[in-house]
């Protein structure tokens, strides 16, 4: 009896020893006593900064303010958006043509702003669609999205779109290699001989920010998987992390992972620009790829498609492309402030490598070469880095830097952001990210001056951070202050999707040139009703095009009749209103499609098929004004062989 | 001289606004605003409509103001005859002016406020809003409420100047009658 009370003491006493989650701190919330001032922002006030995080899986693009952390939009860009039409208008619908044909939806990953001499310029955001090779942009003065380009030869659009210093380009690379050119079907066990890499290098014109493929730089088939381009002295040049070099094509997570270093390929843009002019390029033809471009003036979107580009073998032309052997499998690479510094984050590695530019220069120069791959020359590790981070974390997946020299990379496996100097590489503080942090984002980072105020974490599990939502669960960012010497958590929010990457700017970039209407005399959509007196119903066969327009409180022509059955009703609805944030909506039952939202000054297009004989009510669905709920209309619908003749009208009653 | 130079500044009524109706709502804590010139209206006026055709208000515009059409040519009256004034100098010509002025600033402010009472009161009598006993008025010169609008009436820059022309008639006229008479006592 004795000696079980004294094994049951021992072994409560055992149980009350039990650790409390001691890998991830003392507190869980661990955010600091000021945290609630810093992050709030009185209702009426505005935020200091944009954030713009990726929507991965979504494919559109989050906008949240901070440091509140409130969201603010959410932009629709390779994905169909019901709640305001985008890919289902008919003037959007273009915007998302590839050449396997609409493709309503993608992976978005990257966004990026554009640059001018390496620093954020207010004009675009650029962002990749992973699964469909395409990158899009976005107008920072509308907020919409108003081109994508379907990348040709490519596959897993990872590394992209990564401008250079003054936005010359965006790049694409695949992440998965992939048989080029006209002999596509080929066994997959012969990878090695067939399967090749491939880096776009997409032209951005300086005025009107078209993009266009410029020219395609052909590689061994690697997994090129992040980049970043060169600024100031690496200015001229791309890098992008590659893995897989040990050329495998199944079961990757374990063949791929083989070497102890894999590649830091760097690419001379500017020499392959010259070898383009110089004529040195081979043609490929194959399939073709399309450019979806909006018209801000007609309110509607064209694609082009397109055939032919230029490809330069990185293999024969010396000078071209180098390889820098890098600790294992690394994923994203990041240049520094100065343009001077690398850092290629090994995730399988012990350790974090800074490449230094001038070396990598002298090493060409010296031709210290370890080898090469199809002739392409592998540069001597030793010779190319500055230094390593020692010890920094587990994991290593990004890095950004501040104002003060320092750099910060998120840690995926440890969780945690880690705070080095990039002069001596020592690590100087971390913080816990809950949980398992992908990328993060100093506002600027990634520029030639960045801030020094916050760094957010773009967190991939939120497991027991907010109420449960069932299974699927947000995930999140958080906003760390890093004006001091020690990081401090700050705030924690969801995010739409999943955030990889963003970018974020100070608020007064773009808050000055924001757009609030679209001038209705600037209107030039062939299907534009600028006023009342110009609206109409005009039969053509069995398509229908309704020119309406909506003002508060009203549709005109709000009674339509002579539609029949089997009809292709066109509702083209132009609103009249010139105040700002007055947008109408328009919804009409039995619509397989969407609605519309329609901003003041603009016209939209939705595509209507009745498919029985009755009365439809259409209606506004933005709430508009104080008599928003009269603003409504009915059309009817007649059999497909009815005499009933097409009217329309707007307050007229039977006598 | 000033009489003249006086007379000469008006000139510049042509190119500035007169009046100014400011509003403020909720919705428009902004404010929207409503400029007048001689010859035409400016601002958020289309605004302003789309706004108050829910009380049945009238729609404004230009033709609406016949004044437009007929002030330019009044104002070329006015600065000819003050420089006529000023040539002349007597004072019988400087009591004409001063009483012109005053007159015709009478006269436009009667005017002003006959519109703002017949845009205020007659109504479209199938306004979807109709509050009882209400009239929408705008306020002739200063601050008014209107159910959830805040409405704000003064001279604009072209308003002060013509203002302060007829203040240096006056100024001048009581200098010329007032002093003198008190001198000749």
């Amino acid at each position: 009896m004795i000696a079980l009370v004294a094994v049951m003491g021992v072994g409560l006493g055992l149980t009350g020893c039990k650790p409390k989650s001691p890998i991830n701190g003392e507190s869980t919330s661990a955010a600091s006593g000021s945290a609630a001032e810093e992050v709030y922002v009185a209702p009426g006030e505005k935020d200091d900064y944009y954030l713009f995080t990726s929507g991965g899986f979504s494919g559109q693009l989050g906008v949240y303010g901070l440091p509140s952390g409130r969201m603010l939009r959410q932009i629709p860009i390779f994905s169909q958006h019901a709640e305001n039409g985008w890919g289902y208008s008919e003037e959007s619908k273009p915007m998302l043509m590839t050449s396997y044909g609409f493709i309503p939806w993608d992976d978005s990953h990257h966004p990026k702003l554009s640059q001018t001499e390496g620093k954020q310029d207010g004009r675009w955001l650029f962002i990749n669609g992973n699964n469909t090779p395409r990158i899009a942009r976005i107008d920072l003065k509308t907020f919409r999205t108003v081109e994508i380009i379907e990348i040709p030869n490519s596959s897993g659009n990872h590394s992209s779109p990564f401008p250079t210093e003054n936005t010359e380009y965006v790049v694409a690379g695949t992440r998965f290699a992939v048989p080029m050119g006209d002999n596509r079907d080929v066994a997959i066990n012969t990878y090695k001989e067939n399967f090749k890499g491939m880096i776009s290098y997409i032209s951005v014109d300086k005025e009107s920010g078209h993009m266009d493929v410029a020219f395609q730089i052909l590689l061994p088939g690697f997994d090129y998987d992040l980049s970043h381009a060169g600024k100031g002295p690496s200015h001229g040049w791309s890098f992008f992390t590659t893995y897989n070099t040990e050329e495998s094509h199944t079961m990757k997570e374990v063949n791929a992972s083989q070497r102890d270093k894999d590649f830091l390929t760097a690419i001379n843009w500017k020499l392959a620009e010259q070898l383009v002019a110089e004529g040195k390029f081979e043609e490929y033809g194959g399939r073709p790829y399309y450019v979806n471009r909006w018209d801000e003036a007609t309110h509607s979107a064209v694609s082009t498609q397109k055939t032919g580009t230029k490809v330069l073998d990185a293999s024969k032309y010396p000078g071209l492309v180098y390889f820098l052997p890098c600790p294992k499998s690394p994923h994203g690479v990041d240049v520094n402030p100065t343009g001077e510094f690398i850092v290629a984050s090994g995730k399988l590695a012990a350790t974090l490598p800074v490449f230094q530019f001038s070396k990598i220069q002298e090493a060409i120069a010296n031709n210290d070469f370890d080898g090469d791959v199809n002739g392409i020359p592998i540069l001597k590790y030793e010779s190319v880095i500055a230094g390593e981070v020692a010890k920094p974390g587990l994991g290593p997946l990004h890095t950004e830097f501040d104002d003060k020299g320092f750099a910060y990379t998120s840690m995926f496996v440890s969780s945690e952001i880690v705070k080095w100097n990039v002069a001596t590489r020592e690590v100087v503080d971390r913080i816990p990210t809950y949980y398992s942090i992908g990328h993060l984002c100093v506002p600027a980072g990634d520029s030639k001056n960045p801030t020094g105020k916050y760094v957010i974490a773009l967190n991939k599990i939120t497991k027991d951070r907010y109420l449960p939502t069932g299974p699927e669960l947000t995930q999140s960012a958080q906003l760390i202050d890093i004006s001091g010497d020690k990081m401090r958590m700050l705030l924690d929010f969801p995010t739409i999707g999943e955030p990889h990457y963003a970018q974020a700017c100070p608020a007064s970039l773009l808050t000055e040139n924001q757009v609030r209407i679209y001038p209705i005399e600037e209107n030039n959509h062939p299907y534009a009703a600028k006023g009342e007196k110009e609206t109409s119903v005009e039969r053509k066969g069995n398509e229908v095009h309704i020119k309406m327009t909506t003002i508060r409180s009203h549709f005109a022509p709000d009674n339509i009749e002579g539609i029949k059955v089997g009809d292709k009703v066109y509702w083209h609805i132009t609103n009249l209103e010139q105040d700002w944030d007055i947008p109408h909506g328009f919804a009409v039952q039995g619509a397989a499609n969407s609605e519309l939202l329609v901003m003041p000054g603009e016209t939209a297009t939705l595509l209507w098929e009745p498919k029985e004989a009755g009365v439809v009510s259409f209606y506004c669905s933005d709430f508009c004004s104080a008599l928003h709920q009269e603003m409504q209309g009915y059309v009817r619908v007649s059999p497909a062989n009815s005499n009933v003749p097409l009217t329309w009208s707007l307050n007229q009653t039977a006598e | 001289m000033a009489i003249g130079i006086s007379a000469l500044l008006l000139i510049a009524v042509y190119f500035l606004p007169v009046w100014s109706i400011q509003l403020w709502a909720p919705q428009y804590p902004e404010g929207i605003e409503m400029l007048i010139w001689l010859n035409r209206l400016s601002g958020d006026v289309e605004i302003i409509n789309g706004l108050n055709h829910y009380i049945g208000m009238k729609h404004i515009s230009e033709d609406m103001f016949p004044e437009l059409a007929l002030l330019p040519y009044g104002m070329v009256l006015l600065i000819v005859f003050g420089l006529f004034v000023a040539w002349r100098g007597t004072k019988f010509w400087l009591n004409a002016w001063t009483l012109l002025l005053v007159l015709s600033a009478v006269g436009l402010l009667i005017d002003m406020y006959q519109w703002g009472y017949d845009y205020g009161h007659n109504l479209d009598p199938k306004a979807a809003i109709q509050v009882p006993n209400m009239a929408y008025q705008p306020p002739l010169l200063g601050y008014k409420l209107l159910l959830n609008f805040g409405a704000y009436s003064i001279p604009d820059t072209g308003g002060w100047i013509f203002a302060a022309v007829i203040g240096t008639a006056v100024i001048f006229w009581a200098k010329e009658t007032i002093i003198k008479r008190k001198q000749h006592a």
